[in-house]
């Protein structure tokens, strides 16, 4: 227990002690958080009217980041896996960090599902003995589920690893029943959260059978797009990268995570393909929302089409991102890596973030056209909600690398090499 | 057994509804008191709690809104399930039904300082072409010179806001739409909170003090019947019917949906419900589906009935139908 607090209060000293740049770089992920913070704090007092939320388009901003989010949280599975099942060795460095990874998309997941509640004081109403589950009825409560136990997996694991690593002991193996656990965890919350839509009857966007593949195809390009980026950060700022470090971040390792993205990119393409083929040739009525995506919708001689842009740009720049991934000669090199990284994720964001949540409403089921586009005050809050994942995320990094790299132990563990299994 | 670890949970607490210390204290911002904040699900409370939840709501109305209200819970009668017909021949596209169901069930007005804020309304009348040809067609496809038609019920080629100085219009046919009182109700599946449920009687009701605004069942509604409060509702003085049922007409909430109930508050102690009463060309009906000699029966059997979007096996209790 001892040893316990002392892992504790290390791991909040190596989170708050720092350079300058990491300082200034905290201060204005913090600012962020608060001015959004602020805003909730109108939200809260005025209702979600504050947004541009409506009855005929009920979700928005939030439920868009939240589900894109959801996607890079399970994506973490993509290291786990190699690293666990095959015993790839590069990735073994870095499973830290996606699990990490998974821990501060959880935070961000949460607080979107939070913020968009119209009533968070009864939030208990979603628990057992204290609420009323509607389970297993409501795709919602299996999200709750799913989402809290994925979250206690990514706390557990990392959590347990970095304690034992601190004392230079070799982790227990029990830990690796819980490691095993987490792939089909991982897999498990995204499906439930394609799930979601996927169940409405009532909007034929969204009830398709391809949604839950589509949408573990669409995560495991943005995760691992994402985490290609996080870890040249993380060598270019800490010593990992330098020669002697402990932890080492291989350039196979990274290429190997470009061909997981590559993989996915291809697939995930193929399946909006396939969908947009099986509306398309039909050309029944429920081809309205697709219209709308891509073409905008007309009626009454007015056109309404503010997502096509973004639809467009989306798809441009998926297929540009697969282009850069699929040529080695291009795949290899960091400049176009990172070019094709950024646009894999930001493509993906917006096609399965307002791109899949929005025309699910439009037109409403009866008929109506009504377009959504979020608010000054909405945009701050969905911000703040980004930058306190992020600013998460850099604790929990600062704390695992500390310890992983720079030799950071107990006391009592001074001078120990670290076991091998670490 | 849910409800049953629920309620031991409350006892061991010592916050059984009785006695909750400093119950009438205000939680700011979200301003709710911490007898409301541990109020139960409707369905779990004993006619004791009710009677207290009720007067503790009743004296809630006062202090907010200056009225006498009062607020029942009249349970569903036992033999009853309620249907609802409606004569799309007849509909003159009028909207006194909707205006009706707004005063009835005290829904948020317009308010005139806040003009984003517009009126909540459960019913939408859709107004539709009787017919319509683009010879030739505005696609190639359409190939003879008969063209594009635009007939019949087709919802994406409906107007909502439709606003001529005079109705009915000769070419044109009115539906209007509201909550279908589906028997396998989508809306109820999908709630993560068992908020929303189907009564005995057959109404979809909320229990507006148990929903937490996640408004999963408005996008699982294909009828698009469910509103929700993005903000206080904004309702007059003397514009409150003080005749108010707990899981119907009482003033809701922000952050919390709401639905037609088929005038709960009415038609459970004897009444018709608004829209019903106020059509002025008889186009609505309404009754008992369990009694044969019901008017709504008798519409079932005697004329052309369909339901809307019968293919998603909803089982709506509401019936269109010409003569």
């Amino acid at each position: 227990m001892r040893k316990f607090i002392d892992f504790v209060l290390t791991s909040v000293k190596l989170a708050l002690t720092g350079s300058r740049k990491y300082y200034a770089w905290l201060a204005s992920l913090l600012i962020v958080v608060l001015f959004g913070a602020f805003t909730y704090y109108y939200q809260l007092k005025y209702g979600l009217i504050i947004t541009d939320i409506r009855d005929q388009v009920s979700w928005g901003s939030y439920i868009a980041n939240f589900t894109f989010l959801v996607g890079v949280a399970a994506a973490a599975v993509m290291i786990v896996l190699p690293a666990y099942l095959y015993n790839y060795k590069e990735f073994k460095h870095i499973t830290i960090f996606g699990e990490l990874m998974a821990v501060s998309a959880l935070v961000m997941v949460l607080t979107f599902v939070l913020v968009d509640l119209g009533r968070i004081d009864r939030v208990l109403h979603l628990m057992p003995v204290t609420g009323t589950p509607n389970w297993p009825q409501s795709m919602l409560t299996w999200d709750v589920i799913v989402l809290n136990g994925y979250l206690f997996l990514n706390i557990l694991i990392p959590g347990y690893l970095l304690y034992k690593a601190y004392l230079r002991e070799p982790p227990r193996k029990w830990i690796k029943i819980f490691i095993l656990i987490s792939i089909p965890w991982a897999i498990s919350i995204h499906t439930v959260t394609a799930f979601l839509y996927g169940g409405l009857a009532a909007r034929p966007f969204w009830n398709t059978a391809v949604m839950a593949p589509r949408f573990l195809a669409s995560a495991f390009t943005a995760g691992p797009a994402f985490i290609i980026i996080i870890l040249q950060i993380i060598r270019k700022y800490t010593c990992i990268g330098q020669p002697g470090c402990k932890l080492v971040v291989s350039d196979r390792a990274l290429f190997t995570l470009a061909h997981i993205a590559l993989i996915s990119m291809l697939v995930n393409l193929f399946f909006l393909g396939s969908e947009i083929y099986t509306v398309g040739y039909a050309a029944t009525s429920h081809i309205a929302p697709l219209k709308y995506l891509f073409f905008g919708l007309e009626h009454d001689g007015v056109l309404y089409n503010k997502l096509q842009p973004y639809m467009w740009v989306a798809i441009t720049i998926e297929i540009i991102a697969a282009l850069l991934l699929l040529f080695p000669k291009t795949r290899k090199n960091f400049k176009t890596l990172n070019i094709a990284c950024i646009f894999a994720f930001v493509g993906i964001w917006i096609e399965k973030g307002m791109g899949l949540v929005i025309p699910g409403f439009i037109p409403t089921p009866i008929g109506e056209i009504w377009e959504y586009y979020p608010t000054l005050m909405e945009i701050m809050i969905t911000l703040a909600v980004w930058a306190l994942g992020l600013l998460v995320y850099t604790l929990l990094l600062k704390i695992a690398i500390g310890i992983l790299a720079e030799d950071v132990v107990h006391p009592s563990a001074k001078g120990k090499e670290m076991p091998e299994h670490h | 057994m849910v409800d049953k670890g629920r309620r031991d949970f409350l006892k061991k607490a010592g916050i059984a509804a009785a006695a909750i210390p400093f119950a009438n204290l205000r939680i700011p911002v979200i301003d709710v008191t911490l007898e409301e904040f541990f109020q139960k699900h409707y369905k779990e409370m004993s006619e004791e709690e009710k009677k207290r939840v009720v007067e503790r709501l009743e004296r809630q109305h006062k202090e907010k809104y200056g009225v006498d209200v009062e607020i029942m819970t009249t349970p569903p009668k036992k033999g009853v399930v309620w249907g609802y017909a409606l004569n799309i021949q007849k509909c003159i596209g009028c909207r006194r039904c909707v205006y009706a169901c707004v005063r009835e069930n005290n829904q948020s007005r317009a308010n005139p300082k806040e003009p984003w804020r517009g009126e909540i309304q459960w019913i939408r009348v859709l107004e539709f072409e009787k017919f319509e040809i683009h010879p030739g067609g505005k696609a190639k496809d359409f190939r003879t010179k008969f063209g594009e038609v635009i007939a019949g019920i087709n919802l994406e080629e409906s107007e909502h806001y439709y606003n001529p100085p005079h109705v009915p219009e000769k070419e044109k046919f009115y539906m209007p739409i509201q909550c279908q009182q589906c028997e396998r109700p989508p809306c109820v599946k999908v709630c993560p909170t068992k908020a929303t449920w189907k009564e005995p009687d057959g109404i979809i009701v909320v229990d507006y003090n148990w929903c937490i605004g996640c408004r999963f069942c408005i996008a699982a509604c294909p009828y698009w019947a469910r509103r929700f409060n993005w903000s206080d509702p904004y309702i007059r003085k003397e514009e409150i019917n003080p005749k108010m049922h707990y899981l119907g007409n009482r003033i809701r909430m922000r952050g919390v949906v709401e639905k037609c109930t088929f005038c709960i508050q009415r038609t459970r102690n004897g009444r018709y419900p608004a829209c019903v009463e106020i059509c002025p060309v008889g186009a609505r009906k309404f009754g008992n589906l369990l009694d044969p000699e019901s008017e709504v029966r008798r519409v079932i059997e005697k004329k052309r009935v369909f339901r809307l979007k019968e293919e998603l096996g909803t089982q709506p209790k509401f019936f269109y139908f010409i003569d």
